[in-house]
């Protein structure tokens, strides 16, 4: 099935290139639109809802140049296999917990992702490794336009992209870029960080959206207002600020590097060596130490292991990801011995002697 | 205005916003000495605190207001504006129609605007009125096959089909 094969690939937004890779790990642009002539999800009854997904399916995939999109009915999925598309980012934590039809499209690469009757009845979302914000919205306006030729969206002339919550009217767009921040962390100058950008209208949130703690020190920056800007005016206003923010981050390295160099090689080595010993590891505490160790690499302190790899590492030591990877369902303590058992095996591949063959 | 509770003049008009959820009461001075004093609401609202007798002054004038707008519902979908504030979702994009001056100062204070200024649809703005009379059709539908009346069920599935026929051939 295609999960399985997806699991043991990698999706666009962990690839570890494009600008900026080193702190910024991925730009992502969505939009949400809805059909002109159904009741918003909430409204819609269970034949809508069935309605909805089946026409926007037949619609897209019988024209050939949306073929490269491939459906997944997440109403059949198991809990596992849902969870497992939301570590993946391809579908939102609301999407694989509601009822009803609902579905999602997504491409080989992993970079466009389409889910159906979530909040809104589409919500259409690019990804892209590293920060470029503006190759996402080429994309994404793109795929939009296509969409568009054969769904009538609802657009108000005043109001623009018409949306089940007030609060994304207008463009109907959320620009978000996932920045890594473990100095700001350290160092303790993040809430300073975040407390400037919510000033100007911009929101910080964890790794998986709304309501998710920062795990790895990973943050999401994004854009709050959708209407009476353009979408250039919205990604400007997140793209400005990012150099900003990157230029903190490495100030802090610096700082670090410079005035706490003997702390600093002791977080990144201990964080290493627990990685590669541990006989039972928790999700949190992956997250935790992968991040000193990602951190560790950007400076020069590891050199046997690739940003690429340890970018791997964080999505596939999470629960769906490792259980899928170990074809078994696992609960909690299982996980925690299985993640210890994963990450053994890879540092240790890599660590070793004959990682220079790759 | 008559009490919620009983059927005395309704002179307390109260805002409860300590819950989730904003909450609107219209009570008689008795009811409402009841309630501020012991939290105690037919509609299971939470406790009141310090915060909501202060609400309760500015709000006084206006409460009549937003009794009659929590009423409104919109003809294609059904919500009540009542309904879309207790969810924060609305119900169909007609709403914005329907809504539309109850929703601008909600939209100004989220966006500090009112005007769109950014893309749109490539085919330009079409008309998508008989797009909304299908979702008003599909809910009748939906009511009239509750009631067992096939016939005019019958009916407004050939209204549907009429529209959906148009909508495909325009394509």
């Amino acid at each position: 099935m295609i999960l399985d094969e997806m699991a043991s690939r990698c999706g666009e937004w962990l690839k570890g290139c494009g600008p900026e890779s080193d702190i910024v790990m991925s730009s992502r642009i969505r939009l949400a639109r809805n059909l002109a002539d159904y009741p918003f999800i909430r409204r819609c009854t269970d034949i809508d809802r069935a309605n909805i997904e089946s026409t926007v399916r037949e619609r897209l995939t019988n024209k050939a140049e949306l073929k490269d999109l491939t459906f997944i009915d997440v109403a059949d999925l198991q809990t596992l296999d849902r969870q497992f598309l939301v570590e993946r980012q391809l579908i939102s934590r609301e999407h694989a917990n509601s009822d009803g039809a609902r579905a999602v499209a997504i491409d080989q690469q992993e970079r466009l992702s389409l889910m159906v009757n979530e909040e809104d009845h589409l919500r259409i979302q690019v990804m892209k490794s590293g920060l470029d914000l503006v190759g996402a919205w080429d994309q994404i306006n793109d795929l939009d336009d296509r969409i568009e030729s054969q769904l009538t969206y609802a657009f108000h002339p005043k109001l623009g992209y018409l949306t089940a919550c007030p609060t994304n009217v207008g463009t109907g767009m959320r620009v978000s870029v996932l920045v890594h921040l473990p100095a700001l962390v350290i160092t303790q100058q993040i809430e300073k960080v975040f407390r400037s950008l919510q000033k100007i209208n911009l929101v910080v949130r964890g790794l998986y959206g709304e309501g998710t703690q920062a795990m790895g020190d990973f943050y999401q920056v994004s854009n709050q207002i959708t209407l009476g800007k353009s979408e250039s005016d919205l990604i400007d206003q997140v793209g400005d600020v990012i150099p900003v923010v990157i230029d903190y981050e490495r100030k802090a390295r610096d700082f670090l590097i410079n005035e706490k160099q003997n702390d600093l090689f002791e977080q990144v080595s201990r964080a290493y060596g627990t990685l590669q010993n541990a006989q039972q590891i928790s999700s949190e505490e992956t997250m935790f130490l992968l991040s000193r160790v990602r951190m560790g690499i950007n400076l020069g302190l590891i050199g046997d292991l690739e940003i690429p790899e340890v970018n791997q590492l964080f999505i596939r030591t999470q629960p769906a990801h490792l259980q899928k990877l170990s074809h078994s369902e696992l609960d909690t303590d299982e996980r925690n011995v299985e993640r210890a058992n994963y990450l053994h095996s890879q540092l240790k591949l890599d660590g070793g002697t004959e990682a220079s063959n790759n | 205005m008559k009490c919620q509770k009983c059927q005395k003049q309704a002179t307390f008009h109260i805002t409860d916003l300590t819950g989730d959820d904003l909450l609107a009461l219209h009570l008689c001075p008795d009811c409402a000495k009841g309630y501020l004093e012991t939290g105690d609401s037919s509609e299971d609202a939470p406790v009141i605190s310090d915060v909501m007798s202060k609400q309760l002054k500015p709000l006084e004038q206006t409460a009549d207001d937003l009794r009659e707008l929590d009423a409104k519902e919109c003809p294609i979908c059904g919500i009540s504006f009542y309904e879309f504030r207790q969810g924060g979702r609305l119900g169909c994009p007609h709403d914005y129609v329907f809504f539309g001056e109850d929703l601008e100062p909600l939209l100004i204070n989220v966006h500090g605007d009112n005007q769109h200024v950014g893309k749109q649809p490539k085919r330009g703005i079409t008309d998508t009125e008989s797009q909304t009379e299908l979702i008003r059709l599909r809910r009748q539908m939906k009511e009239v096959v509750e009631q067992e009346d096939y016939e005019k069920a019958s009916q407004i599935r050939d209204q549907i089909r009429q529209i959906e026929g148009e909508g495909s051939a325009s394509e």
